[in-house]
């Protein structure tokens, strides 16, 4: 029957194949307290984009393969010259220069702290993770800016350390694959398809 | 540290004086099955007319310009919902533009409107705002408010953007509330006080008699925040009608009260909290740089600013607008004020990030009595009262209506038409709406200037507004 809509780039264009949406009809609304009068109607809608991201790509791609990635402004008359950003950042806020990617999977497994977090018990259409969401906003060394994710072990605290996992295996290629779980979890105990 | 240069930080300044000359609004509710968006917008419209003792038709012969307040496109399904809107009020060929800003989209359409106005564009601008948030169910409303958040790094968390809104609620919760009981008592406090005021505006949404103690007792959304410290989600409508001297005179001539004088500032800062660089205070007027000296030894955990406990946005606001207009100390210079409560906790946030007391120490205002039109511990009058409409906890959070909502409610202490607007009988039995037995004059007696401040979600966007009566301006050349 019906294809999900997929995309690849060839001579920089994109080529698509498959259904990028799929037709729902449409119904009345009527009122129920005054002889069923029609009073609108329902418009389903299903659509697939076709979103590119650009100079972030490399982030998104190493959380697939296990890699945190930063930037650093390494423009020599920058004000900021060194700053390292988390978010993933392609400009320097400051100068606007193209910033160098550095791998900061190291200073994430060593200093990571949940600077402040959130347990939701709510969550809106197409959420794909588990309630409650532990929403954790964690802080890094060296690292001016601050992350935010969600901790898939155990509960948060603040100033607690935490360490980066990564869905290596079946990636989503969203800011998904990167969670965090308390350190000192076992590896048996990371949800699937997550690693270390 | 990140820096600001003298030019960033230089305070605007008019052109020429400009004028609030009337305003006007639609009821509001979570939805309205039987009432297109034009339908409310016409509402808000011929309401401002009346007040003025004009027919709609006579008002529109004086509007030169308009700006539209709309922020979601995606939940109304209308692109250019503005044009449509622009047509059904009659006003074309008129030059209209859309304003999108998030939950301050209202202040920033009337921040529009005072430009066009100032600088000669324009004799008189229309400035309405809406929004139609009742066309999905609540999970995908949540997933349509959660692309306001940013789409790759945090939308697919969740889809719900309480959660990226929440751990600044959180981290304030813990390092200025210090997890106190006290703190959370006074926090229910606010949502009693909203939901009460909200029971004497024939317009509110939210209406509810209601105790400390429902509040503690109500279901958790993010802990410590309950439903009922939450806002509502409304549909409805508002709109000012902002004028030069000599028009503003024109049409109020045979009206029941005076112009305005209406000034707007805006602050931004990162649309990601994630992006909030560690930098100095900015401050006010009533702070002095020794201040903050020990902030962090104060309140561990403090001594990042902004962090995710300060909303720099609404202090940006307030520095430009209290330097613009003269204003020394917020809670001496002001009678009446509406805050953007999208939580009860970050109405706490906002009294410090726009000076009402000093970081840290927001909850006094409310402990202190100061936050009410009559003090329930005193029974005596509130130093500032906030919020007499209910605000967005109590009243509505039309988004795009909001800010200029507020607007209309402070004008109407200025004006002394609070009680003529909102006791009306007529106007609850137009709106379907039981007028309370114990209904009560909510007016603040002799209110001369007012303040409004209007919030997009984590604080990318705040404007701050300020009303005065023509007579008791501070400083004459602002
Ligand atoms: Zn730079």
């Amino acid at each position: 029957m019906s294809m999900i809509g997929q995309v690849h780039v060839k001579n920089n264009q994109y080529k698509i194949k498959g259904d990028f949406h799929h037709f729902t009809p449409n119904t009345p609304i009527r009122n129920a307290d005054d002889a069923w009068k029609l009073m609108g109607v329902t418009n389903p809608r299903d659509m697939t984009y076709m979103h590119s991201y650009g100079g972030e790509a490399l982030f998104f791609e190493s959380l697939s393969q296990g890699r945190l990635m930063a930037t650093r402004c390494d423009n020599p008359k920058c004000e900021t010259k060194g700053s390292i950003y988390q978010p993933f950042r392609i400009h320097c806020p400051d100068c606007l220069a193209k910033m160098t990617p550095i791998d900061m999977t190291n200073i994430a497994k060593k200093t990571a702290k949940v600077h402040t977090f959130m347990v939701c018990e709510r969550s809106g259409a197409f959420n794909i993770l588990d309630k409650p969401i532990k929403f954790i906003n964690i802080e890094f060394d060296g690292v001016c800016t601050i992350l935010m994710s969600y901790l898939s072990v155990g509960e948060p605290k603040m100033g607690m350390r935490v360490v980066p996992i990564f869905q290596t295996l079946d990636p989503t290629y969203t800011i998904l694959d990167l969670a965090w779980v308390p350190d000192g979890t076992e590896a048996d105990q990371l949800p699937k398809g997550f690693s270390f | 540290m990140i820096t600001f240069s003298d030019r960033q930080l230089s305070i605007p300044k008019l052109m020429r004086p400009v004028y609030l000359v009337t305003a006007g609004q639609s009821k509001f509710d979570r939805a309205f099955p039987g009432k297109r968006t034009e339908e409310l917008c016409i509402d808000a419209l011929t309401q401002a007319a009346e007040m003025i003792d004009m027919t709609p038709a006579e008002l529109k012969s004086y509007i030169h310009t308009c700006y539209y307040g709309h922020f979601a496109d995606h939940f109304g399904d209308q692109l250019l919902g503005e044009a449509v809107i622009h047509d059904r009020l009659g006003l074309d060929p008129l030059g209209n533009c859309g304003v999108k800003t998030g939950g301050a989209t209202g202040g920033t359409t009337l921040w529009e409107g005072v430009k066009a106005v100032a600088s000669g564009y324009s004799d008189c601008v229309l400035c309405m705002g809406w929004e139609r948030m009742d066309e999905v169910p609540t999970d995908e409303g949540n997933f349509l408010i959660s692309c306001a958040a940013d789409k790759d790094w945090e939308s697919p968390l969740g889809h719900i953007y309480t959660g990226y809104y929440a751990v600044m609620a959180q981290k304030y919760w813990k390092v200025f509330g210090k997890e106190e009981d006290s703190f959370r008592r006074t926090l229910a406090e606010i949502s009693v006080k909203h939901h009460g005021y909200a029971r004497m505006n024939p317009y509110a949404h939210g209406p509810m008699k209601i105790t400390v103690e429902d509040v503690l007792n109500s279901p958790v959304v993010a802990h410590p925040l309950r439903a009922l410290d939450c806002c509502l989600m409304s549909v409805g409508a508002s709109c000012g009608i902002l004028c030069d001297e000599e028009t503003a005179m024109k049409l109020a001539k045979n009206a029941p009260h005076k112009p305005l004088r209406i000034w707007v500032t805006a602050g931004s800062h990162t649309l990601r909290p994630a992006d909030r660089r560690d930098m100095e205070i900015p401050l006010l007027p009533n702070e002095t740089k020794d201040q903050y000296k020990d902030l962090g030894k104060k309140f561990p955990g403090g001594e990042r600013y902004p962090g995710f406990t300060g909303f720099l946005a609404a202090r940006m606001a307030a520095y430009y607008a209290y330097n613009q207009v003269g204003i020394k100390d917020p809670t001496e210079d002001l009678d009446v004020i509406e805050l953007h409560d999208a939580f009860t906790i970050s109405d706490v946030q906002t009294y410090e990030d726009i000076g009402l007391r000093p970081y840290g120490c927001g909850r006094d205002y409310v402990e202190s009595g100061d936050c009410y039109h009559t003090s329930p511990k005193t029974g005596k009058p509130g130093k500032l009262p906030s919020n007499i409409s209910g605000g967005l906890i109590g009243c509505m959070h039309s988004v795009g209506a909001t800010g200029i909502m507020q607007v209309f409610e402070i004008a109407c202490h200025l004006w002394n038409r609070w009680a003529e607007v909102h006791g009306d009988e007529k106007r609850w039995k137009a709106f379907g709406r039981q007028k309370p037995a114990d209904w009560t004059d909510l007016q603040v007696k002799g209110a001369k200037r007012g303040l409004a401040i209007s919030h997009a979600g984590v604080g990318s966007h705040v404007t701050a507004t300020i009303l005065m009566n023509p007579e008791n301006l501070i400083k004459k050349d602002a």
